[in-house]
């Protein structure tokens, strides 16, 4: 990172820190759902900006996640136990369901999760002896001492920095790197070596983790869960709000999640009408600026 | 197992109108590399454009006739030139992305626009039933496996019978060379779409009375051509009309004798089983990786 850089992402974590200060109930809820969905984002953009799968079912990783914990925290269990079980569940669905798809590669991931997440869906929805089925679970405990609002936001920032470093540490490791070649030269990385099957496996099981993460804190935050978070509409705005940001940047899902939590608070007044804007913008943006835009300082560098 | 045979064929009537729309996804794949996540609302959009037609006094065969001829222009001639093409340099990814963000548009599109509950649609059909032995079949059953039926083998004679067909084909299977013989490429991939257009409305007519008009129609209608098209084999014309049937047949026994609740699921697991033992579909040939 550039001097300038380092100093603009410095400035954005001290003024998030900040934030809650000056911020209502209703504020500060949004911040920690904005943790939340960068989080999420994390997982997701390292398997479609880096490992290049296209990967249409992040919201029921999400949704595992979530009902795993509500589930658990309802049995007494504590959330230090329940967070590292929803993110191995997770990773172990994704293992499963990745396996045949990226067996083919193509864009099979993208039919295979877009289905899972209907099936998911219908999970959550009809077995109602251990989801509640429409009526949900209500009642979801929060971690001991981060009760509060406030106290919980600094909690799930914490955490979102300390997945933000897990991130970047993987994404510098030996493994990153096999990860970034496959998606820029697939059948060079291949002659090189790299197994492609396993590392894209990987990096979509490890982005599933960081989904089942993101809904253990989602339970907590509501502490209500039902299934309509958890359906294809939301894991689609998940992928876009990772290719809006700039997909393969490590900063995209930050500015994106930022987006897709603000402007629906924004336009309210437009009702319905902002998804139309919004699903013409994402067309125009993808003509003019497919890497997204993060993309527009190196575009205008080069102009 | 008159019940069976009874949900067999019903089946097989929905299935073919799965299979119509699998087949436009499909043409599209070939011809232009686009994988069309807006295909379902490439269905809706016809049904409410016939709707408006209708409600303007039209009969129901000039509001249809007049239906295609929008759909054309705006799902063929406008889609292409004004998403696909800018898009295509750019690679896959892009173009899925803007068109699951045409998608999300057009669906909210309808629901702000026109109306956000489910519309009445005209049957084209008449109510009849007709007995056959056990099997009592109805005029819309037989008439959408006829009409669906029609238009996907019409549709396969055109490419492999007709001059403009055969170059279609040529294009798909090798753009350079086919440019290099001669054919009008620009052309040829702006017929796919143009067919894609039309056997959309087509599907929309037959699948619209029974799923009724609503603006997230295309959800389940998109979901069922994709994975139609895989099963039977991607790179197959005929392997759509073979997917399509066998998922509309499961999905309506797996209503019946396991359970209602997990129909929408079935698509997706024989999916996963064709994809795990025959990736490139039941009727689909094996492609080889260009390095």
């Amino acid at each position: 990172m550039s001097k300038v850089e380092v100093t603009i992402v410095g400035a954005a974590l001290i003024a998030i820190a900040l934030a809650p200060l000056g911020l209502k109930n209703y504020g500060i809820y949004l911040l920690t759902l904005w943790c939340v969905y960068v989080m999420a984002g994390m997982g997701l953009n390292l398997t479609v900006g880096y490992a290049g799968q296209m990967s249409i079912g992040h919201a029921a990783f999400v949704g595992i996640g979530a009902y795993t914990a509500a589930i658990l925290m309802k049995l007494g269990w504590s959330f230090w136990l329940v967070l590292p079980a929803a993110a191995l569940l997770c990773f172990a669905v994704g293992l499963v369901l990745g396996f045949p798809a990226l067996r083919v590669q193509h864009h099979y991931l993208a039919f295979a999760t877009l289905g899972f997440n209907v099936l998911m869906f219908l999970f959550f929805r009809n077995e109602e002896w251990l989801t509640g089925g429409t009526f949900g679970i209500s009642g979801i405990p929060r971690p001991p001492l981060f009760d509060r609002s406030g106290a919980y936001f600094y909690f799930t920032y914490g955490s979102t920095l300390v997945l933000a470093l897990a991130l970047a540490w993987i994404i510098r490791s030996p493994w990153g790197r096999a990860f970034a070649a496959l998606r820029d030269n697939p059948i060079r990385a291949e002659s090189l070596g790299v197994n492609i099957m396993a590392y894209t496996l990987l990096a979509f099981a490890i982005g599933a983790a960081f989904a089942g993460i993101a809904g253990a804190y989602f339970a907590s935050l509501v502490e209500f869960i039902e299934p309509a978070p958890f359906s294809l509409t939301s894991s689609l705005m998940m992928l876009l709000m990772v290719i809006v940001g700039g997909s393969g940047r490590f900063f995209g899902p930050m500015l994106g999640a930022a987006i897709v939590v603000l402007l629906p608070e924004w336009l309210r007044v437009m009702k319905d009408w902002y998804l139309v804007m919004f699903g013409l913008a994402v067309v125009a943006l993808m003509i003019w600026l497919p890497g997204g835009l993060l993309s527009i300082p190196e575009r205008l560098r080069r102009a | 197992m008159s019940d069976f045979l009874q949900l067999v064929v019903s089946g097989t009537a929905v299935g073919a109108i799965y299979a119509l729309a699998a087949l436009g996804f499909t043409l599209l794949w070939q011809a232009s590399g686009t994988i069309n996540f807006a295909q379902g609302e490439f269905v809706m959009v016809p049904a409410f454009i016939t709707l408006l037609c209708l409600g303007w006094g039209m009969p129901l065969p000039l509001a249809f006739a007049v239906t295609c001829l929008v759909a054309m222009a705006l799902l063929g001639v406008a889609f292409k030139n004004a998403v696909v093409d800018p898009l295509r340099r750019h690679g896959v990814i892009p173009l899925v992305i803007a068109t699951l963000g045409l998608s999300i548009g057009l669906k909210n599109l309808v629901k702000a626009g026109y109306s956000a509950g489910p519309q009445p649609f005209p049957n084209v059909f008449p109510d009849t039933l007709f007995t056959l032995g056990p099997l009592r079949l109805s005029a819309y059953d037989l008439g959408a496996l006829l009409l669906a039926g029609v238009m996907v083998f019409g549709v396969q004679a055109f490419l492999n019978r007709t001059v403009t067909g055969r170059a279609m084909q040529a294009v798909a299977q090798n753009t350079e060379a086919a440019t290099v013989l001669g054919i009008n490429v620009k052309r040829m991939v702006l017929y796919v779409f143009l067919i894609n257009a039309l056997l959309a409305s087509v599907t929309a007519l037959l699948v619209t009375p029974t799923y009724l008009a609503k603006f997230d129609m295309g959800d389940a209608i998109g979901l069922k051509a994709f994975y139609a098209a895989i099963i039977g084999g991607f790179n197959q014309t005929r392997g759509a009309l073979l997917g399509g049937v066998l998922v509309g047949v499961l999905e309506n026994l797996t209503g019946a004798y396991v359970s209602p609740a997990y129909k929408e699921g079935v698509a997706l697991m024989l999916f996963l089983v064709v994809i795990l033992f025959k990736p490139e579909g039941l009727l689909g040939k094996a492609e080889e990786r260009k390095v």
